[in-house]
């Protein structure tokens, strides 16, 4: 059984839904991450599960338990804001400690938690500074501290790196997550950036107007996204339109680019004249000036080079075919990377790169 | 009754019983005469006297917000786009005198350029005559002056901390188009300046127009400013229909003043970008820099001069300085005016603001709370529950007198009714410095420590209190500083064993006699020095940027 279930909650701001049909699991010791643009309710849904908020309908239960009528403080769960909410009247150790004063625990067994919890977040010896003197990193890190102390059941974390520059939250990512894992405490996280959820997840759960859209572990929602929504924000940009007119032996689809045959029986759901999505990964199709093999199991396409983009170890290559443009990400080491814009070229799909995708 | 109820309805209760209902005594009293119900108004329009103090009030506040924006807009300048060392104290030693009790800067004028002041005194040693050279005492000349001294840090103030914020990009860009640093100042930086300019002017003729204390005590009989008149006819000439018809008048004015202000400032709130003042004040270490604040100090001093002369005066007896003037307030001379031996005044009025400061903050406190909910009404709560700072105090002592003078209320007599009065007008600065810390204080800090396992009893005692602890403080300061300086409602409503600090000062002045004058100083001098304490306090407990953690 789960440790924490969201079954079927709703909740609404006045007549506005936020939070409409929502069921969601998490397993001891799992980081899930709620991951969606933003206003699509993953702080809400935070904040009814640590009980700030309270639900129109559905419940929410904690290892069997319905958490319906537990006072916020009495839930025994951690969350940490995006604000990080650092009480500023205290210093570094007032804050780590404060949620081991409110369980009524000794000043020793305080002092002993909070300095293991310093160690922790690698802040040995931060116990006497004042909250305005540390930098950005160093807060996020005592927030975290402050949460895990009170060895919390369930740890929310709102979005905890949204005010760091890229290469310190980064580096934070791998941190938060290697604690988390240490501590060894079932979170969520709530973010809006992919890569952090890469970084950080077990599950990443995909909301959207206050609904779940797909849950899963982070590769299969990349490598099978159920919506073109979900394929757009983890970063698939090679997306076409287009209609399945065989289904006898390999599929083929009409698209404005031209007719794609994939290999392989058509997915159970589909069949002749449905409007599919193809999603083909910009790391598998390539480029070449002339394609000389017809041998090899591929779709070639005829198309001009729009732009090169040199990224440091990668070339990202935009190639305008028909209406559309595709991308394709090869090493900047490798001579296939070597076009210019205005060349014609042939881009070179092998089967195995493409994912169908029906449309809603 | 829930407590959330009980803490919405307290505040209000007390606003609607000690501040409307006074408001509605007044109007009961001046419209229902004759067979218009109009005849106190008839009287007073058709009296030339009173429509001359209308018209002299009028222009008085006029030409005294002229005088103290010409005063005040090059040091707003000054403070904000310049930085010397030393600002923080200067800036804060300019809003001194805006705080002081208005019967404190009466007296400093007198020891400045009164008859007996160091002005006269000098220019006697210099001249060898006895008369007095400068007679400025019951002139308008005094009257304007001591508006400017008071007000001029408004000006200061709100002036400064707009152009502080205003982005030099501006005037910059002016520049680069080809402005000249005149065309530039007129075009650009004035425009954009006008909003906090306006605001401040009207604030400044605001208190100009209601001005008591010091035309009263500087400015003699033939100088009666509206508030002076509503005075007289209530205690001298028992006209109370004229005086409340007079006082609406008064009221009238005020508001349209004061809607006038609050549209203004609504405008001010177009946005403009504004920038942390850090990056907008000119660094520059070089011998331009000792000139001014040399030149700042200098001006300061000219401008501290009634309070200092104050003190000078105090400690100087025709023996030379001595502390005779103190040791006299510990004794009970039968020759003085006192009933009430000195001491017992000040007992009086630091009992007074005692009693005040606790039912200021215990109104203010709730009031803030009420004003913080969220919620649509919070905007006109706040504007509600500001209403008794825009009341001159006159007007304020008199709606007291006309409407707890019999049952159901009648604080004939006690000692309650200056208390009361105190605590009204006092309110309103707890609400102001608690106003800001609630509403900075960080959404999810309460939630935080809730998350953290403290039941919402603990959230308000480890965290709320803490956290407004330090406006808590200042709230009360000030509280304690306005009671006890408060001197035109006092002198409506205090009895003879009740007197107060302020009033005492004001009726020995009416004595004559060395020994009076200098008890009336020694006395002023005391509570210059209380309230300048309290300043010292406010500066140094206030949040230096509220919100800011």
């Amino acid at each position: 059984m789960p440790l924490l279930e969201v079954n079927r909650a709703f909740n609404s701001y006045g007549a506005v839904p936020v939070i409409s049909d929502v069921t969601l699991n998490a397993e001891r010791g799992e980081l899930v991450c709620l991951l969606g643009p933003s206003g699509c309710g993953k702080t809400t849904l935070l904040r009814l599960i640590a009980g700030l908020e309270t639900l129109d309908s559905g419940t929410i239960s904690f290892d069997g338990a319905n958490l319906h009528s537990v006072a916020p403080h009495s839930r025994g769960f951690g969350l940490m804001f995006q604000d990080l909410a650092l009480f500023p009247h205290m210093n570094v150790y007032g804050n780590v400690g404060f949620g081991l004063r409110m369980q009524g625990l000794s000043s020793g067994a305080v002092r002993r938690r909070v300095d293991e919890m310093l160690e922790l977040v690698d802040l040995v010896n931060y116990g006497d500074r004042k909250v305005h003197e540390l930098s950005g990193g160093e807060r996020q890190r005592v927030a975290l501290a402050r949460s895990l102390a009170p060895a919390p059941k369930l740890l929310m974390l709102d979005e905890p790196l949204a005010s760091l520059d890229r290469v310190l939250r980064e580096a934070l990512q791998i941190q938060v997550r290697a604690i988390l894992k240490e501590v060894g405490v079932t979170s969520i996280y709530v973010t809006h950036d992919k890569d952090e959820a890469f970084a950080i997840a077990d599950t990443i759960v995909f909301m959207k107007r206050g609904s779940v859209v797909q849950a899963g572990p982070p590769e299969t929602l990349f490598r099978a996204p159920a919506t073109e929504l979900v394929a757009r924000s983890l970063g698939i940009r090679n997306i076409i339109a287009g209609t399945i007119v065989g289904a006898s032996e390999d599929v083929e689809i009409a698209t404005s680019v031209g007719t794609l045959t994939v290999g392989g029986p058509a997915p159970a759901e589909m069949s002749v004249g449905d409007e599919v999505l193809v999603l083909i990964d910009e790391r598998q199709l390539f480029v070449e000036p002339i394609h000389d093999d017809p041998s090899a199991d591929v779709i070639v396409l005829n198309g001009v080079v729009r732009e090169r983009k040199f990224r440091g170890g990668e070339a990202e290559i935009h190639v305008t075919v028909g209406n559309d443009e595709l991308v394709s990400i090869v090493s900047s080491a490798d001579p296939r990377s070597d076009v210019k814009a205005g060349q014609d070229v042939c881009i070179v799909i092998p089967p195995k790169a493409i994912t169908l995708l029906p449309t809603a | 009754m829930t407590a959330s109820r009980l803490l919405t309805l307290g505040p209000l209760a007390f606003l609607a019983v000690f501040f409307l209902y006074p408001l509605v005594a007044i109007l009961g009293r001046s419209f229902g005469g004759g067979a218009l119900g109009l005849d106190p108004f008839q009287e007073l329009l058709g009296d030339s006297y009173y429509l001359g103090r209308i018209w002299f009030t009028i222009w008085q506040a006029t030409l005294s917000t002229l005088l103290t924006l010409v005063l005040g807009l090059p040091v707003a300048y000054l403070f904000a786009r310049h930085e010397f060392p030393g600002k923080t104290i200067l800036k804060a030693l300019t809003t001194l005198p805006f705080i002081m009790p208005t019967i404190v800067v009466a007296m400093g004028f007198i020891a400045l350029l009164g008859p007996q002041g160091i002005v006269n005194t000098a220019l006697s040693d210099v001249f060898g005559s006895n008369a007095p050279q400068l007679r400025v005492t019951n002139t308008l000349t005094i009257i304007f002056l001591a508006h400017a001294f008071y007000n001029y840090s408004i000006v200061v103030r709100i002036v400064s901390a707009y152009w502080a914020n205003l982005s030099p990009r501006f005037g910059e860009s002016a520049a680069m188009l080809g402005a000249g640093r005149v065309r530039t100042f007129v075009h650009v930086t004035l425009p954009l300046l006008l909003p906090a300019v306006w605001s401040s002017a009207i604030l400044v003729f605001v208190f100009s127009f209601t001005s008591f204390g010091v035309v009263l005590v500087l400015g003699g009989p033939q100088f009666a400013t509206v508030e002076v008149a509503i005075y007289e006819l209530t205690v001298k000439l028992f006209r109370l229909e004229v005086a409340g018809a007079l006082a609406i008048i008064q009221l009238v004015f005020t508001y349209v003043f004061l809607f006038v202000y609050s549209r203004v400032q609504a405008q001010s709130a177009v946005p403009i970008t504004l920038v942390a003042s850090e990056s907008v004040s000119r660094r520059r270490k070089s011998a331009r820099d000792i000139l001014l604040v040399v030149g700042i100090v200098a001006g300061l001093l000219v401008v501290l001069s009634p309070l200092l002369a104050l003190i000078e005066r105090a400690v100087s007896t025709s023996g030379g300085y001595s502390l005779t003037h103190f040791v006299s307030l510990f004794s009970n001379d039968s020759g003085s005016f006192f009933y009430l031996s000195p001491m017992r005044v000040v007992w009086n009025s630091v009992r007074f603001a005692l009693a005040s400061t606790a039912i200021a903050m215990l109104v203010g406190t709730s009031a803030a709370y009420v004003i913080v909910r969220p919620g649509r009404r919070s905007s006109i709560l706040d504007a509600l529950f500001m209403l008794p700072l825009v009341v001159s105090a006159v007007t304020l002592g008199f709606g007291f007198l006309v409407a707890f003078n019999r049952p159901p209320i009648d604080l004939r007599g006690s000692w309650l009714i200056l208390v009361i009065a105190h605590s009204l007008i006092a309110y309103p600065f707890v609400i102001r410095t608690l106003l800001p810390v609630l509403r900075g204080m960080p959404p999810h800090l309460k939630e935080s420590a809730a998350v953290l396992g403290a039941s919402p009893f603990r959230v308000f005692i480890h965290i709320e209190i803490p956290i407004i602890a330090r406006a808590l403080l200042v709230g009360a300061t000030f509280a304690f500083a306005v009671s006890m300086g408060e001197f035109g409602a006092s002198l409506l409503l205090v009895r003879a064993e009740f007197t107060t600090i302020p009033v005492a000062i004001f009726r020995l002045l009416g004595q004559p006699g060395e020994a009076n004058l200098g008890q009336a100083l020694a006395m002023s001098t005391l509570l210059m020095a209380v309230v300048a304490l309290g300043f010292v306090a406010i500066e140094r407990f206030r949040y230096r940027d509220v919100g800011g953690f």
